[in-house]
C-alpha cells in the first residue's frame, strides 16, 4: 500500500507513469554500408549480433565493413578467427586499420575461439570483438549456455559483439541477426572473354530478436581493382 | 663543516667510506660533507682533526701500491668552496678554523679560483694576485669594475662563499633474491616465491614513487643451468597481481628444464605513467590488464597467434607480418568503397583441375568439388625474380556448382585454391 503512494508521489513528482521496468533503447553504430545501416538502424551496443549465411553469401565482406567503420572511429577491435582465414590484404583495401585490430589466430578451433572471445570481452575496452566462425559447423556445437554467457558479459558495455557462422547458433541471445544470402556476381566482359570478377550483390535479411519485422537490402561489394 | 680530497687515485670511494654525502667536483677533486662525523670521532672538539687524521690514514693505505704518485692532499672547512681552495692549494692535511678562512687562504695564487682570462688579465694589470690582494678590495668598487663575477671571486678568496653540495646519486639497483634450502619444481609454489619478491620490490618502488616496465627473472637450475625470462610491459605499472599472473603464464609457456635451486628477480625502474583521462576519449584496453589478456590467449591458441596484422611491402600474396597489438599511430580517417573480401585457406588447399580450352572446367580441393560454371581470369603475376626465391602465377576466380566463389590459381607446384570470396 505505501509502495502504491509512493509510486503515486513520484509520478505526481516527475509528470508522468514511472516506467522503471523498460530498458532504454541500446545505442547504435554505424555498420559502414548504408544500405545495412538504413535497414536495421545499426549494431547495438551492448549486444550480439549474428551474421550468418552459406559460403561466398558477403559475410566476411560485410564483417569487414563493420571492422573498418569501427577503426575508422578509432575504435580498437578485435576479431576471433576461429579458421585462420582472415585477408589482411582485403581488409587494408576496404579501409580495416590494421593497427587497430587485434587478430586473434585460433588454428581451426571453435572452442580455443570461444575462449579467446569471452576473455577479450571480460577484458574491455574494445569497441567491437568480432567472432567470426566461418565455414566450420563446430559452431554448431557451442551450447546455448555459451551464447548466454556472452551476451551477458557484453551486457552493459559499450562493446559491440559481432559473430559469422554458416547458420545462426545463438538464437535468442542475438539482439540483431543479419542472413545473407548471394544474389548475383557480376564479371568485367562477356563469357569465353578474359575477364575479371567486378562485384558481388548481397542480399541480407536482418531481423531483431522477439518476431521483430523483417527488412530486406541488397549492397553491392566490389572487387579490388587488379 | 665539509672536507675536500684532491689528489689522484679513487678518491670518490674514499669520501664515500666516511659520508653519503659526496659530490664528485672534478676530475682529481671531491668534497664531502663531513657534520655529524664528530659523534663517530669523538674527542669533543677535536672531531675535526680525528676526522683528518682518519682521513689521512686511509687516503696514505690506498696509495701504498703507488709510491711515486703525490700525496692527496685534505682540507677541512666550514664551507665547501675554502675546503675545495685549500685542499688544491695546500699540501698535506688542512684544517681552517672557523672565522679565519680569509687569513688561511690568503697566500695562494688567484689562478686557483679560474676566473675568466679577460678577469684573469684585468687583476693581473691591477697588481692582484693572491687570495688576500682580492680579498681586501671594496665590495661595492668590484661590483662597480668587475660586476657579478668579480664579486664572486671575493667572496670565494675571503672563504665567505655558501652553498650546498651536489652529491652523486648512488644507482639505485631494485633486485632480489631467493636461495632454496630444497629445489622446487612445480609452478605452484614457486608461485609463492615470486609473490614474495614481487612484493617487496614494489613496495621499494613504491617508497621511490617509481613504477617498471620490465621485469627480469633469473632461475638458477639444479643441472647449474640458468632459465632466464624477460617479461616487457607497454607502459609503466606496479600492479603485482597481473605481474605474477604474466609471470605465471610465461612459466608455463616455457617451463625450467630442472628443479629450480635459486631465484633472482629485477625490475627496471621508471618513472610512472601519468595519464589524464577526458570526458569524450574513446575507451581503450587498460595497458596491463590488456597485456594479461593477451598472455591468457596466447596460452590457449599459441604464442605470435594474436596481434595486429602487418602487411609486407611487397606484392607477392598472403605476404604480412603479426606485431604487437596496441601500438596505434594516430590516422586520418578516409572512406572506402565496399569490398569484397577474400577468406585465404592456411595453407592453400592443392587441387585437381580438369581444363577444357585452356581454362578450369572442373576443380577438386580439399572440401571443395564442383564443376566451374562461371569464371574470370587469368590473371598472371610475378615477382621477387631478381631473389632466390622468386613466385610466379596465374589466377582464376570462379564460381562453382557447389554455389561459392573461388580464387583458384597455378604455380610452378601446380593448382592450388588459394580462398572463397565471401
Amino acid at each position: 500500500m505505501q509502495a502504491a503512494v509512493l509510486q503515486n508521489q513520484f509520478e505526481s513528482l516527475l509528470g508522468g507513469p514511472l516506467d522503471w521496468q523498460s530498458r532504454p533503447a541500446p545505442e547504435r553504430v554505424r555498420t559502414g554500408v548504408s544500405e545495412v545501416d538504413s535497414a536495421t538502424g545499426g549494431l547495438p551496443r551492448g549486444g550480439l549480433t549474428e551474421i550468418f549465411g552459406p559460403p561466398s553469401s558477403g559475410r566476411t565482406s560485410l564483417l569487414v565493413a563493420i571492422l573498418a567503420e569501427a577503426t575508422a572511429r578509432d575504435e580498437f577491435c578485435a576479431l576471433v578467427d576461429a579458421e585462420d582465414t582472415f585477408d589482411p590484404g582485403s581488409a587494408t583495401a576496404a579501409g580495416v586499420r590494421l593497427d587497430r585490430l587485434l587478430w586473434v589466430r585460433c588454428g581451426h578451433s571453435a572452442e580455443h575461439a570461444l575462449q579467446a572471445g569471452d576473455l577479450l570481452i571480460q577484458g574491455g575496452g574494445f569497441g567491437l570483438v568480432a567472432m567470426d566462425f566461418g565455414d566450420t559447423t563446430a559452431a554448431r556445437r557451442i551450447s546455448l549456455t555459451s551464447w548466454f554467457r556472452l551476451r551477458r558479459a557484453v551486457e552493459n558495455t559499450p562493446t559491440v559483439l559481432v559473430t559469422v557462422a554458416l547458420e545462426s547458433n545463438a538464437k535468442t541471445c542475438a539482439s540483431l541477426m543479419l542472413e545473407c544470402r548471394r544474389e548475383r556476381i557480376a564479371w568485367s566482359g562477356a563469357r569465353n572473354t578474359a575477364r575479371l570478377l567486378r562485384s558481388m550483390v548481397v542480399r541480407i535479411d536482418s531481423h531483431r530478436a522477439r518476431r521483430a519485422p523483417r527488412t530486406v537490402c541488397s549492397p553491392v561489394f566490389t572487387a579490388k581493382a587488379i | 663543516m665539509f672536507a675536500s680530497l684532491h689528489g689522484k687515485g679513487n678518491l670518490t670511494a674514499l669520501a664515500f667510506e666516511f659520508s653519503p654525502t659526496v659530490e664528485q667536483t672534478a676530475a682529481d677533486t671531491v668534497t664531502l660533507d663531513a657534520a655529524g662525523l664528530g659523534r663517530l670521532f669523538g674527542r669533543g672538539d677535536l672531531w675535526v682533526q680525528d676526522v683528518a687524521a682518519a682521513m689521512a690514514r686511509r687516503a696514505a693505505e690506498l696509495q701504498t701500491g703507488a709510491p711515486s704518485e703525490p700525496a692527496i692532499a685534505i682540507a677541512m672547512a666550514s664551507n665547501p668552496d675554502a675546503a675545495i681552495c685549500a685542499a688544491r692549494g695546500f699540501p698535506g692535511v688542512s684544517i681552517i678554523p672557523h672565522g679565519d678562512e680569509a687569513k688561511f687562504l690568503g697566500p695562494l695564487p688567484l689562478a686557483l679560483l679560474a676566473p675568466s682570462p679577460e678577469l684573469q688579465e684585468t687583476l693581473e694589470r691591477w697588481g692582484i694576485r693572491r687570495f688576500q690582494d682580492l680579498a681586501a678590495l671594496p665590495p661595492l668598487g668590484i661590483a662597480e669594475r668587475l660586476g657579478s663575477e668579480g664579486l664572486r671571486l671575493r667572496e670565494l678568496a675571503r672563504g665567505e662563499a655558501e652553498r650546498k653540495l651536489v652529491p652523486i646519486e648512488d644507482p639505485l639497483h631494485f633486485e632480489d633474491d631467493i636461495e632454496l634450502e630444497h629445489p622446487v619444481e612445480l609452478l605452484e609454489p614457486l608461485a609463492f616465491l615470486l609473490a614474495r619478491l614481487l612484493n617487496g620490490l614494489a613496495t621499494r618502488l613504491a617508497t621511490r614513487a617509481l613504477a617498471t616496465d620490465e621485469l627480469r627473472l633469473r632461475l638458477k637450475l639444479e643441472n647449474r643451468a640458468t632459465h632466464e625470462r624477460t617479461l616487457r610491459l607497454p607502459v609503466p605499472s606496479l600492479d603485482t597481481k597481473a605481474f605474477l599472473k604474466l609471470l605465471q603464464l610465461d612459466l608455463t609457456a616455457h617451463p625450467p628444464a630442472a628443479p629450480i635451486v635459486h631465484v633472482w628477480m629485477g625490475v627496471n625502474p621508471v618513472k610512472p605513467q601519468a595519464a589524464q583521462s577526458g570526458l569524450f576519449l574513446l575507451a581503450a584496453p587498460e595497458p596491463v590488464k590488456l597485456e594479461l589478456t593477451l598472455a591468457r590467449i596466447q596460452a590457449i591458441v599459441g604464442e605470435g597467434r594474436a596481434g595486429s596484422p602487418e602487411p609486407i611491402d611487397t606484392h607477392r600474396p598472403d605476404a604480412f607480418r603479426m606485431t604487437d597489438f596496441g601500438r596505434a599511430r594516430p590516422g586520418k580517417a578516409c572512406t572506402y568503397p565496399t569490398r569484397l573480401a577474400l577468406r585465404i585457406f592456411r595453407p592453400p588447399r592443392a587441387a585437381r583441375v580438369a581444363l577444357a580450352s585452356g581454362q578450369p572446367s572442373f576443380v577438386e580441393a580439399g572440401g571443395i568439388r564442383g564443376k566451374v560454371v562461371d569464371l574470370g581470369g587469368p590473371w598472371r603475376t610475378s615477382g621477387d625474380w631478381w631473389t632466390t626465391d622468386p613466385w610466379s602465377r596465374d589466377e582464376w576466380d570462379i564460381a562453382l556448382s557447389d554455389g561459392a566463389l573461388y580464387r583458384l590459381y597455378c604455380g610452378p607446384k601446380g593448382w592450388f585454391v588459394e580462398g572463397s570470396y565471401d
